[in-house]
């Protein structure tokens, strides 16, 4: 028997309550051995508090070549940002 | 370093798509996995980020070597954790390789077939104690100055393992050097035995670096590309220079007669290594090249049946999942 084990990829919350963020991935034959390897291989020095593991093929991605039309559009609108608005300098801070 | 004379692949695709490719490299970007990359570009990286991988794993044996031989428990829990993190050193670099398209295993098979190579500095032997200091301060510390360059690596995901490496390393050199400093300053016979370690251990050392870039083919396309960002003599002096001082606080003697400061240069002038033995390392005729390869198919070979019961029990544990669903 020769079948290499599924790739996983692995998120780790840190301490400061932000969100979980992906750090790497690593082999293992299922989820539970995904999390206990996760544990040993990215959190030797209490980088995280949390960790989750997701199966590399179940993870969906936009794609590279279609990079412009998929993130260009924000471009032009410049209005949905803050500084876009003059606030007279009488109203003081909004 | 712990990818020596990697051989650059030329590339014979579409000019313009070649240009733009170089163009985003010139401006600093990085590439990612599915961006489009030369065929040239994937191999080379494929063969330069293997052999750093398999450099990681097969350095584990040295110092595996000394564990349950360490003087006191504290020393044995750093040597224990330090060869955990080669460990998670290779698995970082085994995941960036495989965003290129080859398996893990692939490359493990290749480097068992020996069709792939590893740091010709891990066919040396450690014989003492000392040698474990001296590995972890010299080893390690020329693996760190190549390293801390590599982060600017154009490849993203390699890049990345490199920032990741590099913020475990400076722990390895530290704990290597507070080890031999133990020796140094302790009774004359552990000096003896420190010096000895240097002296062995410093040529091969500066053998990481592989050989001088004039005579190096393959370094001015992995330049443009970014796979490499300095060049190995480069590095080379960038580690003489740094650890020619630590080597004189330790009160013990230059490894090379041939060791000045150069006025001029801003630099140490050193003695070259002697490249036909490193030819003849890389080679396969190193002290420990059989040893090591013996050990790796060993473990790798013992170790099929619990590979292979792990999936068996996660599969019986998914089909009786949806069994029950
Ligand atoms: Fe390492
Ligand atoms: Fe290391």
């Amino acid at each position: 028997m020769k079948h290499e084990w599924p790739l996983w990829e692995i998120f780790i919350r840190g301490q400061h309550g932000l969100s979980h963020r992906h750090v790497g991935s690593l082999h293992a034959p299922d989820a539970e051995m995904a999390v206990k390897n996760a544990r040993d291989v990215y959190t030797r020095r209490n980088e995280g508090v949390s960790i989750w593991v997701v199966e590399a093929r179940h993870i969906a991605a936009s794609v590279p070549s279609e990079k412009g039309p998929m993130f260009e559009p924000s471009e032009s609108k410049i209005y949905r940002h803050p500084t876009f608005y003059d606030i007279p300098d009488e109203v003081g801070h909004m | 370093m712990y990818a020596q004379m990697i051989k650059s692949e030329a590339s014979n695709e579409d000019p313009a798509k070649l240009e733009a490719f170089q163009a985003r490299i010139d401006a600093g970007e990085k590439i990612e996995p599915r961006d489009w990359m030369p065929e040239g570009y994937r191999k080379t990286l494929i063969r330069q980020i293997g052999q750093h991988a398999h450099s990681e794993v097969v350095g584990q044996l040295p110092e595996g070597n000394w564990i349950t031989r360490a003087p006191t428990l504290e020393r044995k829990a750093i040597l224990l954790a330090k060869v955990q993190d080669e460990a998670g050193h290779g698995l970082y670099l085994y995941s960036a390789a495989e965003t290129l398209g080859v398996s893990r295993d692939e490359l493990i098979e290749l480097l068992h077939e020996g069709k792939m190579k590893y740091s010709s500095i891990f066919n040396y032997p450690t014989l003492n104690w000392a040698d474990i200091g001296a590995v972890g301060w010299l080893v390690d510390g020329a693996a760190i100055v190549n390293q801390v360059a590599l982060q600017r690596t154009s490849y993203g995901p390699y890049s990345r393992a490199m920032v990741r490496i590099c913020k475990e390393e400076s722990f390895h050199a530290r704990q290597g050097y507070d080890a031999i400093r133990a020796m140094a300053f302790g009774t004359p016979a552990q000096k003896r035995q420190a010096q000895d370690a240097l002296d062995r251990l410093w040529f091969p050392a500066l053998m990481m670096f592989g050989p001088s870039d004039a005579e190096s083919v393959h370094s001015e396309q992995s330049m443009a590309w970014k796979i490499k960002v300095k060049s190995n003599d480069e590095l080379r002096q960038q580690f003489v220079d740094q650890t020619i001082p630590q080597i004189e606080y330790l009160g013990l003697d230059l490894p090379d007669p041939g060791i000045t400061w150069n006025e001029d240069r801003g630099h140490y002038d050193f003695s070259e290594p002697d490249w036909s033995e490193f030819f003849n390392v890389i080679k396969g005729n190193g002290p420990c090249n059989v040893d090591r390869m013996a050990d790796r198919k060993a473990a790798w070979d013992d170790g099929a049946w619990v590979r292979d019961g792990l999936l068996a029990h996660a599969r019986k544990k998914q089909a009786a999942n949806l069994a029950a669903e």
